[in-house]
This record gives structure tokens, sequence and C-alpha cells, in this order.
């Protein structure tokens, strides 16, 4: 008989299973909780519209923003949240509804010019984008959940990333109201960005802002484009077609289209980018500055951002300033953090007394982790308890690096082309992807580039701003463009790195020779011992506009020909495993006590299980009322009740599906009764039970391991009992397998008959005081069959007991002492041969054994 | 079978010493349920089959192919690059990164279903796995003994493969400092300390492959389904991590974390995504065997 299905049902095991379910979901629910802390109260989000300035010559314009409310007693203090160029108060809701959680009315809103709110952009304009921040304060001043400090004076935070971290800045400036701001990789003087000039009079007095030369620099033409096309996309959707301003307001559209076809800005246009600029309203700013500025960011580096640290600060307000590793090239693999240190800011400045105050300074180190760059989790922290430089009235300590390396004449090409490429502004971090997650420098195009050299470090050193060098730059033409960057050379060729791909870009105007100091472009790295530093000089970078006539340069170092390290003295911040640590004691903690729970149950179980019937202690097998239902309902056995003694050979005979396999399965406890027992020598049968040793089985066929030869099945399988090799008595059972020098082959290779030998040789291996055969004469011929038969006889007569099953009457008949007849599940006679089939009288007198079988099973 | 060799049998029966007294708990003399399976007797069963010796000798041969393919083509040019398969040729630890790099996605994770997926399964299938429980062996013992001499022959694999890249890296390109991605440079004597890392890491890392293949082998009788279904598995986790969109669902599913040796060659070695990596892949398994246990320990043993 085969069965399908392998397991059983029984009443009362499915609270296990659910307990089981329970326990994995418990543990994802542990993880998921440590991991996102996603809980809280819920949050209402209402959506609102706030009227602004009207743009010249036209109607009203309507902001479109939404409220955010946590369903917790009130009031609350507020955060206003403002988004990115091309953005809308969509990209907010996430950080809007997080910040809620914690017990703030937040508003989102997006800025005029774009997406459903009317009106023109005119880049973070005072008259009109911070007018519009102003009414929506006014909106949250009127709400009766939102904590007020005076009338129409709501408690308020600003944060926002980029053209909202210019708002936040802004805001703050121009409206006193505003108690605390985030800004986030957001612009200090939009003209500086836009037309980068990295050339100084002198060095830095502080880690990364600095005073360049003249008004202007080199046109970041490919940012430029990226920043102005997102605010010109038309609308295809509503029917709009694409015009040059797209929603641009006509002064600002008309400046960048000047500044765009010559690549030189006119002084207007400089003035009207520096109104649109943090750089305007530093002065006025007092409220606390969380200044989040990106390593990776080649619009807006890190120089824009310590020049708004200093400015902010000069008031005496508390600026705290992280340089985290993503930005506008590098994408957002600090975000989680990055919202802690958010809402950390506004719980210390917006609910709690802002005392102590932060002005720590934190910058992500380049040990992030390597599979994290990927995923997101846990950078590297340097910090520090300030930023050097605020205040500016000590210069920030600086250390020197001599640089060698001769005169270098180099080659601007004509059109600018071929030209250097370093990073790819608006596609984020596509180019680090393409060279394989790393900031590996591209090869310098030859000819174009002057390089000086460090020796090799002789201790690791840590870059925190901007190095500086000092250079002399002579031109055969007037004007010269120069892209300066710094290299961190690995030994022996072994890698070339360019940190954060930035460039710095240099403009020169007029002829002859110029002396001047280089600003690098402010990094956070570690540099390595060994390593060099290589400041290389270019003529092109494709990111920029170039002179479009060939010229050459003479690069020549001047002054201490040094490199200038700004040193900034950083501690490695240690990493917070208490979420870890807690998760994983709580998961001990449950292992432990479901394990301890499971013991006791077992243990428990086993005592019961032990008992001994000492009545029985001779009697080979006892069965009592045994029944089986299989998983699925189908009853194999029911009521079997039987008795065999010792040194008797009990035949078990039924037709196929009489149950006769089941109850020997039983027996073997390879299946649990449904009802019923069995016992052994007075030992009740359970899968695993100690008397089970004292009983040898072939049942369902032989199961021996193909790829080992007969003696070594009989080998391993003794030795994996684990009973001494004395009390196998393999000699006796190799001689019933009879195999001869077959013994030796690999089982894979015998026939069914040498296979069936063999295991009911390994049955009988340790001549066990039960031995049970399930149809042993399978596939034996007749010789072997009444071989078989004879040691079954002899096997008895040594005082052990034989229970054999077979349909081969005959056999039985000849060979068996007793026997138990089954039928459909149930023990239809039992009896000594003697008395099934009296060789005299009676009912089934003189019949064969098969005529008294066909009609007990009904056959006849 | 000659009358000769019969009258044998029958003559040594008779002269058997007669069935020994049984201990109180009824078994046999000498019977020990402390003693039955042996890890020893476990380890030769699963040693002598012919898949254990291939599947070890395969994994000793990968990166000697390896290492001879990539001497032949490598240039004169000094090693550089952002991957580890560009500084391969640097050196032996640099090659035994790289090999370990080029079979942790893939190739151990299979071996690793392999041994632990068919170990239950495939006595299952030969039938012998109801003459083990009726010898008896305690089911909870024949599972714990099955299931460490798995855990022992995935290990040995886990050791073989960076032992012979070593080897045939340091034959071949000596045995100077490591390069990693991060262009950082670590000396021969630290390196292997941080190999080690890695491998103690990909080892407690990949116990969830061999956990989710163990409890697969225990639920069915068809080898094949046990170690295609956890290495089919393991494939559906990294493609569901390849989804952004997934977020924090991505970071439990059980074989996120297992590139995260990476941070041991990093300078200085990061724990924090290891940690968690090993945390998870505790926790799977931990349930997995225990759901594997449970089921085993009533399942009904018919095949």
């Amino acid at each position: 008989m085969r069965l399908t299905r392998d397991s059983l049902s029984r009443g009362g095991r499915s609270w296990l299973v659910i307990g089981t379910v329970a326990l994995v979901v418990l543990a994802l629910g542990l993880i998921l909780f440590a991991v996102s802390r996603d809980t809280g109260p819920a949050v209402a989000e209402e959506p609102l519209e706030v009227q602004g300035p009207p743009e010249p010559g036209g109607g009203p314009v309507t902001i479109d923003a939404s409220v955010f409310s946590p369903d917790l007693a009130g009031p609350h203090p507020a955060v206003l949240l403002a988004h990115g160029f091309g953005g809308s108060k969509a990209d907010l809701a996430d950080e809007a509804r997080t910040l809620s959680r914690e017990g703030y009315v937040v508003a989102t809103y997006t800025a005029r010019g774009f997406g459903d709110s009317g009106g023109l952009i005119h880049l973070n304009a005072p008259d009109f984008e911070i007018a519009d921040g102003q009414a929506l304060l006014d909106a949250l001043a009127a709400r009766d959940d939102v904590i007020l400090d005076a009338p129409g004076d709501p408690r308020v935070g600003v944060a926002g990333g980029s053209y909202g971290g210019a708002l936040a800045i802004m805001l703050a400036g121009l409206d006193q109201r505003v108690d605390a701001i985030s800004p986030r990789i957001t612009w200090h003087d939009l003209g500086e960005a836009l037309f980068p000039q990295f050339a100084a009079a002198d060095g830095p007095s502080t880690p990364a802002a600095f005073d360049a030369i003249g008004d202007s620099g080199v046109f970041k033409r490919q940012w430029a484009g990226v920043f102005f096309g997102s605010g010109s996309i038309p609308d295809v959707e509503s029917g709009a077609t694409a015009t040059v301003c797209g929603r641009f307001a006509p002064d600002v559209c008309a400046a960048y289209q000047r500044s765009a076809a010559t690549g030189v800005p006119a002084r207007r246009d400089l003035r009207l980018l520096r109104e649109s600029s943090p750089a305007s309203v530093l002065a006025d700013v007092r409220a606390p500055t969380l200044l989040i500025q990106g390593q990776s960011d080649s619009l807006f580096p890190l120089s824009q951002g310590d020049a708004n640290a200093q400015g902010i600060a000069a008031n005496g307000t508390p600026v705290k300033v992280v340089w985290y590793a993503g930005g506008h090239d590098g994408g957002d693999p600090e975000a989680e953090r990055l919202d802690a240190l958010t809402l950390e800011w506004f719980d210390r400045y917006l609910s709690d007394s802002g005392t102590p105050a932060d002005t720590s300074f934190e910058a992500t180190g380049a040990a992030a982790s390597l599979f994290g760059a990927r995923t997101g989790a846990d950078p590297e922290v340097l910090a520090a308890p300030a930023l050097p430089g605020i205040g500016a009235a000590v210069p920030a300590p600086r250390s020197q690096l001599a640089l060698s390396g001769p005169p270098q004449t180099i080659v601007a090409p004509a059109g600018g082309s071929p030209a250097q490429v370093t990073s790819l502004p608006g596609f984020g971090d596509v180019i680090n992807t393409l060279v394989r997650g790393s900031t590996s420098a591209l090869p310098d195009i030859p000819g174009q580039s002057a390089v000086f050299r460090t020796d090799p470090l002789p201790e690791p050193t840590t870059i925190v701003g901007s190095p500086t060098v000092r250079v002399r730059v002579e031109t055969d033409a007037p004007g010269a463009t120069l892209f300066a960057k710094l290299l961190d050379v690995a030994p022996d060729g072994a890698g070339v790195v360019l940190p954060s791909r930035l460039v710095a870009p240099v403009r020169i105007d007029g002829s002859g020779s110029r002396e001047l100091t280089v600003v690098l472009p402010a990094i956070v790295r570690e540099i390595d011992a060994g390593h060099r530093l290589a400041v290389v000089l270019a003529t092109t970078d494709q990111g920029y506009s170039l002179p479009q006539t060939a010229r050459t340069y003479t690069v020549s170092l001047v002054g201490p020909a040094a490199v200038s390290i700004p040193d900034v003295a950083v501690e490695p911040v240690p990493v917070d495993y208490t979420a870890t640590l807690t998760v994983a004691a709580a998961l001990a903690a449950v292992a432990a006590v479901w394990v301890g729970v499971a013991r006791a149950l077992r243990r428990r179980r086993r005592r019961a299980a032990t008992q001994i019937d000492d009545a029985l202690a001779g009697t080979p097998l006892m069965v009592t009322g045994l029944g089986k239902e299989y998983a699925g309902g189908f009853r194999a056995v029911s009521d079997v009740s039987f008795r065999v003694d010792r040194g008797q050979v009990l035949g078990l005979l039924g037709p196929n599906g009489a149950g006769k396999t089941t109850v020997l399965r039983m027996l073997m406890g390879l299946i649990h009764p449904t009802e019923g027992e069995l016992r052994v020598f007075g030992h009740k049968v359970r899968p695993g039970a100690p008397v089970l040793s004292r009983l040898g089985a072939l049942v369902e066929g032989p199961g021996l391991l193909p790829f080992l030869s007969g003696r070594q099945n009989l080998d391993l399988f003794w030795r994996a009992s684990g009973r001494p090799m004395a009390d196998a008595h393999f000699d006796t059972v190799l001689e019933v397998a009879g195999l001869g020098d077959d013994v030796d082959r690999r089982v894979k290779t015998y026939s069914q008959g040498m296979r069936q030998r063999l295991a009911v040789a390994q049955a009988m291996l340790g001549l066990p005081e039960l031995l049970v055969l399930d149809e042993p004469t399978n596939g034996l011929d007749p010789p072997q069959i009444r071989e078989m038969r004879e040691v079954m006889r002899t096997y008895a007569d040594t005082g052990r007991t034989v229970i054999v099953s077979s349909h081969l009457l005959a056999e039985v008949e000849r060979t068996c002492t007793h026997a138990v007849v089954m039928n459909r599940g149930r023990v239809v006679a039992s009896g000594s041969l003697d008395q099934l089939v009296p060789a005299d009288g009676g009912d089934h007198g003189g019949r064969s054994l098969e005529e008294v079988f066909l009609s007990l099973i009904g056959a006849r | 079978m000659t009358t000769h060799t019969s009258r044998g049998i029958h003559d040594r029966l008779r002269a058997a010493a007669p069935p020994g007294s049984s201990a109180a708990d009824g078994s046999a003399p000498g019977w020990s349920g402390e003693r039955a399976l042996p890890l020893r007797v476990e380890l030769l069963r699963q040693w002598r089959r012919r898949r254990t010796k291939v599947v070890l000798a395969g994994l000793a041969l990968f990166p000697v192919i390896m290492a001879l393919l990539f001497a032949r083509d490598r240039g004169d040019d000094p090693v550089s690059g952002a991957r580890l398969v560009d500084l391969a040729t640097n050196g032996a630890v640099n090659f035994a990164l790289f090999v370990v790099f080029a079979s942790s996605t893939f190739m151990l994770i299979v071996v690793v279903a392999l041994f632990c997926g068919d170990t239950v399964a495939s006595e299952a299938s030969w039938g012998s796995l109801r003459y083990l429980v009726a010898l008896p062996v305690a089911r909870s013992r024949l599972l714990r003994q099955k299931l460490v001499v798995s855990l022992i022959l995935s290990l040995s694999g886990l050791l073989i493969l960076p032992l012979s890249a070593l080897v045939s890296g340091g034959v071949l390109f000596g045995w100077g400092s490591v390069r990693t991605p991060a262009g950082a440079v670590i000396p021969t004597g630290e390196a292997l300390f941080r190999l080690s890392v890695v491998i103690a890491y990909l080892a407690v890392a990949l116990l969830v492959v061999a956990a989710i293949a163990f409890c697969l082998g225990v639920f069915t009788d068809a080898p094949l389904g046990a170690v295609g279904g956890a290495v089919m598995l393991v494939i559906v986790f990294s493609i569901l991590d390849q989804l952004e969109d997934l977020a924090v669902v991505r970071e439990v599913l059980p074989t996120h974390y297992l590139g995260a040796w990476i941070d041991a060659i990093n300078d200085p070695i990061v724990w924090g995504d290891m940690a968690r990596g090993v945390l998870v892949s505790l926790t799977y398994s931990g349930v997995l065997l225990a759901v594997a246990w449970r089921h085993f320990r009533r399942k009904d043993i018919v095949s």
C-alpha cells in the first residue's frame, strides 16, 4: 500500500501550527519594527489653498498646499516643508507624515510656477516665493492646533532641499516668525553657483568658503541647462506647447537666455540671481539652522554651504553643519539619518528649550558601508564640536604638503573638444554606476593637463574642506579657463580616485602671467599612508562653457610649492548598535522561552509514555485495539488486537489493502496510531522507543544506500545503531545474504533478488529478538524461497520470534506456527495454524489454508 | 545459494547466544540513545557518495582553473580598477576575494542547498530513512546529526574554495598586499584576517540557505525538489531584493545581507550590515529549523 500523503491528521495539532506561524510573524514584526519604527498616531491630511501676491499685471495667485496634523492632543509646533526645483508638494507627503507622527502640524505646498499652484517662477524672489511662504506662516498661525509664540506668530520650523532649502533660509532671514530651519543642499549665491570661480586672491580662512576673484567665473553650462529646463517643461497633457520660457517669469527667463548664449553673465543678471539667494539675507537669520550640504554635489558644492554657515553663524545664531555622502550628483544615500537629524533639530528648538545649543559639525567619512552604499545603511560619521572658521577672527588652521612638478604647457583645444568628463549633471549618481560604484577618476586627456604631485604621505591624513594651491598661469590668448582637481593616487598605480568627482573651475581675465590661489573642491576624504596627492589643472571639462579658440597655457607652482590642507580635527562617531542588539536580545528571549516550553512538554510526554507493563515483559508483541486513520480521512486499520509469543513464527495474512503494512509501520514507530497501542516486551511502542533496538525489520522493500557495496551497507547500518560491533553477528548475517563476492559490489548493480536478500540480512543484524519481515520472498527464486523458510524456522527455534507478512499462502502454511488474518483493516481470524486449519474434523477440516483464507475474507 | 552454505547459516544461528537481558528501558544490550547514528558514521555515509567528492573537488578545482585563465590573460600593466575582478591578479588574497565574490551569489548557495537539502530527502527516496528511524535513532537526534554533518560538509566547501584560491593565487600572482575596490591597500597579514572574517560571515549568512534547504528536505521525499526549491527561493529573494519599491521589506529578506561581507575588506571594517545580516540569518534559521524539527517529530514516515 502506498500513500501519497505523508502526514497524519490529529486533533489538537492545529494550535501548534498556529503557534509556529505566530512566531514567524512575531520575528518578522520585531525586525520590521526595529527597521522602520513606522508607528505612531494617525495623521490626517487636509488640502489648503493660500493666496500669494499677484503676478505683475495678473490676477491673484493660488498656492496649492496641504496640512498634515497628528491625532494627538494639541497644540503642536508646526513645520513648513518646501520642495526641490521641478517638484511638487506630493514629493513631501512621506516626510510630512513622519514628522506629523512625531507631533508636528506639517504644511507642504507646491511653489508658485510649479504643479497646481498658479503664478510664475521667480527663483525665490522676496516679493513672490518668499511672500508665499509668509502667507503659509499666516495660515499656520490661524490654526487652533498650532502653538503661537505671539498672536499671528506660529512656533514653526522650515525645511527643504535645494530650491526649498534656499527658501527656508530666505524666509528665516525675511520673516522673524521662523523659529528653526533645516535647509539641505542649497545655494549661497546662485550667481556663484552657476558661474563658479575658484580662484581667490588669498587662501580661505574657513574650511571651504572663500572670496573669489572678480564678478563671475566659468558658466556651469550643463547644470544650468538642467536646472532651467526642469522649470520650463510644458504641461503636454493640458495641451500646452513648449515655449522658450515655460513658467519662468520674463525677467528670470531673459537673464538666463542672455547668460547661456554668451557664457558670461551681465552684472544686472548677477544682481537678479543674488537677490534670489540666501547670501542677501544671511545677516538677518536668527533661527537656529541645521545646514546639510552634500559632498557629492557639483551644482551646490560644500563651499556654498560653508558660506551660508559662516554667514548665519556670524549673527551668533546656532548653526550645526552636516556634510553627508550624497548631493545633487550622489543621490540620497543617508535619507533616514538626515530625516532623523532634522527631527532632532526641530525637537530641540521647537518643542524643547533649545538648550544646550548644538553647533557641532558632522561629515560622512569614506568608510561608509561598501555594501550599504547600495542600501543606505550606517555611514561612518566623523564629528567635531564645531566647524572651524566660524567667526573667522582666527583663520582655520592648515598644513602644507610639498608639491613637485616642472612648469607645464597645456593645450585648450579649439571648440573645447575633446573635453574631460567628470560628472553627468541631472543624472544623479549615474556616472558612479557606470564606473562601478567608485570614485575612480576617468583618465585625463593627454596634453590637456598639468600635474603636480606630493611625495607618498608618511601617515594617514584626513582632508575635510578645500585644499588650496598657489600657481602661476601664463596664457597666449586673452582669458584662461582651467579646471583644478585633487586626486588620491594609490601606490604602484593601483588606483586613482577623484574624490566626489568634483572639479574647481578657474577663470582668468586678460593675458600674460597671473599668480593666484586655486581653491580645490571641498571634500571629505581619508588619504591612506603611502598614497600621494596629485593636483591637476586641466583645460577642459565638458560640464562647463569652454573657450572656442585653441590656446596654450603654461602652469607652474609658485610660493611655497605646496598644497595647503585644512586641519579639521574630526573623530569617528561610534556606531550605535542598540537597535540591532535589542532585536537580537528579544529574539533570543523568544527562542529560549520556546525551546524551554517545548522541552518541558516533551519531558512530560515522555514520562507519560514510559509506563511498562511487566506482565508482558516476556511477550514479543501485544497489540490492543489498534487503529489508524491517515491524513485525509483514509482509515487503514481498525480495532486490531493480537498477541505474539516467544518462539512463534507468526504469519500476518491478508489481501492487498488489508492493513498489514500499516500495522507493521506502527510496530516500527514510523507512524503514529490513532487509537490503541502496541507493546513490545511490555514497552509501549512510540517513535524512537529504546525497545525498538530489539526489533529487526524489513518493511515495504529494501532501503539500501545504492552507492555503497552490500558489505558497506551492513557495516554502516550496524554502526549507525551505535551498538558494539561484536553483537552484530556479521558472518551469520552475511551468509543469510548469500551474495558471495558480489557483497563488495555496489548495491546499485544488484538484481532485485540480491537486494531482497541483503535487506533480510540487514533486518537480522544483531539477531534481534523480534524479526519482522514484510513479503520477504519477493524476487527470490524457488530454492531461495525454500532456504528463507528454513532460516525463519531455525531463527524461531533459537528462542527469538518472527513475524512474516505475506500473501503467498502456501508459503506461510509451510513456514508459520501461527497466523493472523486481516481483511479491510480488521482481524478476521487469529490463532495457531492448527486451530485455523485443523488437520481433521471441524468446519474447515481437511481444507488448505488458501481455502480457509478465501472463505474468511469473503471471497468465496 | 548452495546447500553447504545454507547448512552453515543454521549452525551459526543455533550457535548464537540466546538474546541477552535487556536494560530497564527495554533496549537491547549495548544500545544507548546517545550513541545512535554517530557523527563519524553519518559523515562516512555522506562522504562515500560520489556527489560529495565531486562537489568538494569541483570547489577545489574552480579557483585553479580561474587562476590559470587569469594568468594567461594577464597583461604587463599594473593591476588597477574598481572591481574585485579587475584586482584579482594582484595577489593571492585578492584572487581569493574575487573567487569568493564570484561564487557567493550562486555557486556556494547551490553547494549549501545540495548538502543540506538532500540529506533527509534522499534517505526518504532510498527507503533507508525508515530503517534509521526504526533502528531506532530518535527523530530529533537523526535530524541533529544529519544537520551537523551537512553543515560540516558545507563548511568544508566554504573553506576549500578560498584555500585553493589562496594557493593557486599565491603560486601564480604572489603574496602581495591586497587592493580593495575602494582603493585601500591592506598588508597581507591583515588581509588574511579580513579573508577569514569574510568566510566566517558567509558561513553564518549562508546558514539561512542551509535552513531553507534542510526544512524543505524534511517536508519532501524528492531530493531534487528540496535542493532546487531552496535555490529557487534564494533566487526569488534576490529578485525581490532588486525592487526598490519594497523598501523596508527588502531589508528583512533572508538573503538581503548575503553580500555584506564586502564590508570586511572596507577600511576600516564596517560591522553594521554584517551584524544585521547575522541577526537576520540566525532568526530565519532558528524559525525554519524549529519548523523542520516539529514537522519531522510528528511526521508519519511512509516512504
